[in-house]
């Protein structure tokens, strides 16, 4: 498992927008599960809604991890990912 | 031929084939499902649809407005597919064997109740993206068509009456006139059809028909006729005024660009009346030189539930951008009396014109005040917004209005969010109790703007809903008169404008009254705006009299 810790710049948090780029960005790495973890409470990044539920906010310290045959192509594009757009 | 007579309140001729409204059954039965199988197909078949139109929203909205707009709508179509939110729906179905309908619903009120339940006001902003796909699927499965016009071709709307929240939900687009059975000259189809520049013709009563529905009708909005199958004469007198209609419109295209001012010089502020951000096109497409009453009552009326800051935030400031530095002059939230919201929770009156509406509503509840000004505060940053506040007959209401103001603005100053400090606030003239005080009002504003359907309908005490009082109810009322100019001369003493952005100010028969008695700006439907300067521009002030202020 792959994972990295980042802390959010965007005003707005993982609001609606970011969050549905997000999810489709995570989906292009067959057989490799990522994951938003805040406070304890972990969601996988292409569950939309629970994301969302999730309530990230400007400050907020999450950590992206990702497990699976393309975990370390997928922690490198999540990590280009967050830093272009949260 | 059939004929029928009703009263002409927006003018203008058109034809087309009679769509009749259809009110969409919209309750969800809590019966338990047959077959829970079909049930699972029948979700699945309404994902699908909703996953088609929104994509092709999205494609639509990519060519039109942009990857911004298109972001949300694919953003939409994952909702419809999210997996927790689907699996919501399952279970619901295999545990109480319920309609697919009551599932989907099921579903969209958890999802959103999560988001609403959040401390973050974005956050719960975004409930209403779920309430939205929520909405879609299950339009799909019941189906109801969005926009309300289940046509390809533009069609002339028949209904009984239209309340103000389906007037804003329709297809406007596809409507090239309205005609209603009841409603009156001052109801929301009426005011709707001027902004938009259609015809229409209201209290047809029960000539009109459902049963009239795809037959081709033609209205002439002035006359308040509606023929279907005209015989040739008939037809005739149609056809010639359709022309003139069309040769006046190129006449008044030469208006475009030409300043609003008399032949010896006295300018006038022609400005235009909208109801929701749409109504900017016309506004620019008709050279209206600014905005005299944007009614927010569309951002209440249009939700289940009170907007939130950001949604009032992105409107106002949407309107005060495209406006480009024109003055847009938006009036705080105006329910009560004839536009009610469930979600205010409303005691019934038996009086509501006289009860708790529009800056009463404000006072009592400085919450929901509170998050308006902050949403207009914030928007004055992008455009020249000015604040108008309804239904005033006290000073010390306009007093508490302005600490209302003064708070938010050191709020904002707190938190380094940018303002307009002199953003102009401005009072509605529409109680005789304002007219009466005006002197005292007008040392503490900006401006007056006269609401005449409401100071005729409590200076005459008439009510400006009931459709039989006829030639009581008249506008041209020496005593109306004479209260604008009492409110005229108080503003003028003050050093103040004073405007007038009610119907009447499009009334061409009133333009030299309104110039004798000094009026700074007149705020019309954006398709009287073209009609009213070159009314103006033929005009001379110093000739006009006070003659219609006798009785």
């Amino acid at each position: 498992m792959k994972e990295f810790t980042y802390t959010i710049t965007d005003p707005l948090g993982i609001h609606a927008r970011p969050a549905g780029l997000l999810a489709k960005t995570a989906k292009g790495f067959s057989d490799t599960v990522v994951t938003v973890t805040k406070d304890g409470n972990t969601v996988k990044a292409s569950q939309l809604m629970k994301l969302m539920g999730l309530g990230v906010k400007q400050g907020n310290t999450i950590t992206v991890a990702a497990e699976g045959p393309a975990e370390d192509e997928a922690i490198a594009a999540m990590q280009k990912f967050f830093e272009e757009n949260l | 031929m059939i004929l029928m007579q009703g009263k002409g309140v927006s003018k203008g001729v058109a034809n087309g084939p009679i769509y009749f409204f259809q009110r969409p059954d919209t309750t969800i039965s809590d019966a338990p499902a047959a077959d829970i199988e079909a049930e699972k197909q029948r979700i699945a078949a309404a994902q699908k649809k909703s996953v088609d139109q929104l994509n092709t929203l999205a494609d639509k909205a990519r060519e039109d407005a942009g990857d911004e707009t298109a972001i949300l709508f694919e953003t939409h179509a994952m909702f419809v597919e999210d997996e927790d939110y689907v699996e919501c729906m399952m279970n619901a179905l295999e545990e109480k064997h319920c309609t697919a309908e009551k599932a989907v619903e099921i579903a969209g009120e958890e999802f959103a109740a999560m988001l609403a339940a959040m401390d973050d006001p974005y956050m719960q902003g975004r409930a209403a993206d779920i309430k939205d796909v929520t909405r879609r699927i299950l339009n799909n499965l019941m189906g109801i068509t969005e926009g309300g016009i289940d046509s390809e071709a533009p069609v002339i709307l028949a209904a009984d009456d239209l309340a103000p929240s389906e007037t804003l939900q329709l297809d406007k687009s596809k409507i090239l006139g309205f005609i209603t059975q009841g409603g009156s000259g001052n109801g929301h189809t009426a005011i709707l059809a001027r902004t938009m520049g259609i015809p229409a013709i209201c209290g047809l009563g029960e000539a009109l028909k459902a049963e009239y529905t795809g037959r081709k009708v033609y209205i002439d909005g002035e006359t308040g006729q509606a023929a279907i199958e005209p015989d040739d004469i008939t037809l005739a007198s149609f056809q010639t005024k359709q022309e003139e209609q069309q040769k006046m419109k190129e006449l008044m295209e030469t208006m475009k660009g030409q300043e609003d001012v008399t032949l010896d010089g006295r300018e006038m502020m022609v400005y235009c009346n909208i109801g929701s951000p749409e109504d900017v096109a016309a506004v620019q497409s008709n050279d209206g030189q600014g905005i005299g009453l944007f009614r927010s009552e569309f951002l209440y009326l249009a939700a289940d539930d009170y907007p939130s800051e950001e949604e009032q935030f992105k409107a106002y400031k949407d309107v005060a951008a495209a406006m480009n530095g024109k003055r847009v002059v938006i009036r705080t939230l105006d329910i009560g009396a004839d536009k009610q919201v469930d979600y205010f929770e409303m005691h019934k009156e038996e009086n509501p014109a006289l009860g708790v509406r529009a800056i009463r509503i404000c006072l009592n509840r400085p919450e929901v005040f509170r998050t308006q000004l902050r949403a207009l505060y914030r928007a004055s940053a992008y455009g020249k917004i000015a604040i108008m506040f309804p239904m005033i007959t006290s000073v010390w209401e306009v007093k508490e209005c302005k600490r209302a103001c003064q708070k938010v603005m050191a709020e904002l100053e707190a938190e380094g969010i940018p303002f307009r400090k002199d953003t102009e606030l401005g009072i509605m003239i529409e109680t005789p109790a304002s007219v009466l005080v005006a002197e005292e009002l007008a040392r503490e504003v900006d401006f007056f703007s006269v609401g005449t359907n409401d100071l005729t309908q409590y200076t005459l005490a008439c009510d400006r809903q009931a459709n039989d009082l006829g030639k009581f109810f008249d506008p041209h009322h020496p005593a109306v008169l004479r209260a604008l100019k009492l409110a005229a001369d108080a503003a003028h003493k003050a050093g103040i404008w004073i405007g007038i952005c009610g119907e009447l100010g499009a009334d061409l028969t009133l333009l030299e009254t309104f110039l004798a008695i000094g009026i700074d700006e007149l705020s019309v439907s954006p398709a009287s705006v073209l009609p009213l300067r070159a009314a103006i521009r033929k005009s001379i002030a110093k000739t006009c009299t006070l003659e219609m202020l006798k009785s």
